[in-house]
């Protein structure tokens, strides 16, 4: 067996895809690097449960009107406005994998818009439901889809309880190699794994940072030294349905 | 006078015998074309969404389905509560349950996002996953009944017949448990998520299945022209009274246990007042017409007596069936999931909103080819083995004179 004790060479995938974004970043700004060189996880290492992703939304900071998480995600993965290529579904058939929704206080009056994406739960229905397991989560609590043994059946669909799912009406074009979409098959939000896999963020929360709102933190909820574990040990966060007990990894202030 | 029950082949050789197998054919034809469309286009040619993810193919598919497990009925009573006016109708109703069965997973398989995957959903199994039960409980079932007909008509081995009918018996109430799971163990939504559903859809193969049962028996009974006595036809009838009346006891306790709890109200008040569609469909079609219509006629001390009107009342309980199921799974669906109670929500994604849905062409062939396949497999079969007795007149089925079963 291999020695784990020095860090593995990357893959070939994660070297051609890291030195074409490396010759990209070179051709358009020159000693400007859009990420930063991440320690990544080698490709044969496997995740362990000594993390947990999760995020953090603070509704009181989220824009109304701001749809930037929205934007970052579809560039990111290439859904929506990125890929023009899903023209023949309707707006209720394509794909959404996160979205800014807006609630009004019946009583109150009060409005306030968050994101809502995968909520990522450590229960997740979703998981519980696919008859043969291609809805899974990993060790670090990411929810994610393997579209090789989707059957497309949609159960997951209907068994979500935030609508974070969304199944694939017809053929696509232009894919991003880390997010492939298939007809026939379901996805949803990854919490930007192939990011995350390297020491990134995800391309939502990165873009609301960009947007100076910083409505949203990304970290891990088991090191108590993060900014989400200390932010949420000050101030609190609610989960969207904290009725069902899914003990969510997004987490929401605000509402 | 006291006769042998003898079984034999229909004759299948009159012109209708022809058309009807050539019709039920091209409607199979037809489905499998609307599914090569389907699936070459993508879903996106079907009325289903990303916010009504099962539509009209589940409504067939499932009211095939769990009809499959009803129609059973009678051959259960014969052989498992001893009621030898039953017996003669065993073969037929085992033979219509494999049938409804496989035209029901034909259609629930054709709409999947990938029926070329079928392999990857019988080899890789999510044991908590109440669907994958239900996998192994259609496959399984699917032997169980075929052992059950074949042991019933090898003169040698009929010993066994009532054990296998036992099994047969035990495992459909499992296999409808499980069938009314798949909306009873869905919390997310406010119309399902409830452990009534897995009873209730036993009560509903209950009735769909002897609706569909008599309607199968009258009409082959009067195109062969083989005798048909009222003694086993009114029997039927009054058990399908029975029935329609314990539906509508489950659905009233469905709907009033809905209604005490505060945080259902939004989704009892949106099927029961003011859904529109589904609003009609429950009460119009549902409850007066497929229900209390067919339980008045049955039970009717004329009415009841009448054939046409035994077949229409049957009829009725399967049209109510059918809006039963819509209303259960689209209105269900359509109902916005309750994520931010009260709060008036809006999105880009159609967040508390109601969705619509009109089923596509395309949907209702390939719901229309799976009942067609059970039909024409139910046809083929009692044309080339001895599923139907060659008379069910009343000397024949009464008790007294059957025991020579």
């Amino acid at each position: 067996m291999s020695d784990t004790s020095k860090p593995m060479d990357p893959t070939r995938r994660q070297f051609i895809t890291k030195a074409g974004g490396a010759a990209g970043a070179a051709a358009i700004a020159p000693g400007v690097f859009l990420t930063t060189p991440a320690q990544a996880k080698p490709a044969d290492q496997p995740v362990s449960n000594d993390k947990r992703w999760g995020i953090l939304v603070d509704a009181n900071k989220c824009g109304n009107g701001c749809n930037a998480c929205v934007t970052a995600c579809e560039e990111e993965n290439g859904w929506g406005s990125a890929n023009p290529s899903e023209d023949h579904s309707s707006p209720e058939q394509k794909a959404h994998w996160i979205r800014k929704v807006t609630i009004k206080d019946k009583a109150t009056q009060h409005v306030t818009t968050l994101p809502m994406m995968c909520q990522h739960c450590e229960n997740p229905p979703c998981v519980d439901v696919c008859p043969t397991g291609a809805s899974f989560k990993r060790e670090d609590g990411i929810v994610l889809v393997d579209k090789h043994i989707c059957i497309g059946c949609r159960y997951c669909m209907m068994a979500c309880p935030y609508k974070a799912r969304s199944f694939i009406h017809e053929d696509l074009k232009d894919q991003k190699p880390w997010a492939p979409r298939g007809k026939g098959t379901v996805e949803s939000c990854t919490m930007c794994v192939h990011r995350v896999d390297e020491d990134g963020t995800p391309a939502c929360v990165e873009a609301c940072n960009a947007e100076t709102h910083k409505a949203m933190v990304f970290g891990d909820l088991y090191d108590e030294n993060s900014e989400i574990s200390r932010e949420l040990k000050q101030y609190g966060g609610k989960e969207i349905r904290a009725d069902l007990n899914l003990n969510t990894g997004v987490r929401y202030r605000g509402i | 006078m006291k006769q042998v029950l003898k079984y034999r082949e229909i004759e299948g050789k009159s012109t209708g015998f022809w058309i009807l197998l050539g019709g039920l054919g091209a409607l199979i034809a037809l489905a499998l074309g609307a599914v090569l469309y389907m699936e070459h286009e993508g879903h996106y040619v079907t009325g289903m969404t990303n916010q009504i993810v099962w539509g009209m193919p589940h409504v067939f598919a499932i009211f095939l389905i769990v009809t499959a497990s009803g129609i059973l009925n009678p051959a259960s009573i014969g052989t498992v509560f001893g009621k030898t006016l039953y017996k003669p109708l065993g073969r037929l109703s085992a033979l219509l349950a494999i049938s409804m069965l496989v035209g029901g997973l034909m259609i629930l398989v054709l709409d999947l996002g990938h029926p070329d995957r079928l392999i990857i959903a019988m080899t890789y199994y999510n044991f908590k996953s109440i669907f994958a039960w239900n996998i192994i409980l259609y496959n399984g079932f699917l032997a169980v009944v075929a052992i059950y007909i074949w042991l019933m008509m090898e003169r040698k081995m009929n010993k066994y017949y009532p054990a296998a009918g036992f099994i047969a018996f035990i495992w459909r109430l499992i296999l409808t448990t499980g069938t009314g799971s798949i909306f009873g163990f869905l919390v997310a939504r406010q119309a399902y998520d409830a452990a009534l559903l897995a009873p209730m859809f036993v009560i509903m193969s209950f009735a769909y299945g002897l609706a569909v049962f008599i309607l199968v028996l009258m009409a082959a009974y009067a195109w062969t022209k083989r005798p048909l006595g009222d003694a086993v036809l009114f029997r039927l009838k009054n058990l399908l009274g029975v029935f329609i009346a314990s539906v509508l006891y489950f659905v009233a306790v469905y709907h009033l246990t809905n209604l005490y709890a505060a945080e259902n109200n939004g989704v009892e008040h949106f099927i029961l007042m003011d859904g529109g569609i589904y609003t009609k469909l429950f009460w119009i079609v549902q409850i007066l017409i497929g229900s209390l219509l067919p339980l008045a006629m049955v039970y009717h001390p004329t009415i009841g007596k009448s054939r046409p009107a035994i077949a229409t009342a049957a009829a009725l309980v399967i049209i109510g069936g059918f809006a039963q199921l819509y209303v259960l799974l689209i209105g269900g669906q359509a109902y916005p999931l309750e994520m931010f109670p009260g709060y008036e929500v809006t999105s880009s994604f159609f967040d508390g909103q109601v969705s619509s849905y009109s089923p596509s062409i395309w949907e209702i062939t390939l719901g229309v080819g799976g009942i067609a396949t059970a039909l024409l497999m139910v046809t083929i079969a009692v044309r080339v083995l001895k599923f139907l007795p060659v008379t069910l007149e009343d000397a024949v089925v009464d008790p007294h004179a059957a025991k020579t079963d």
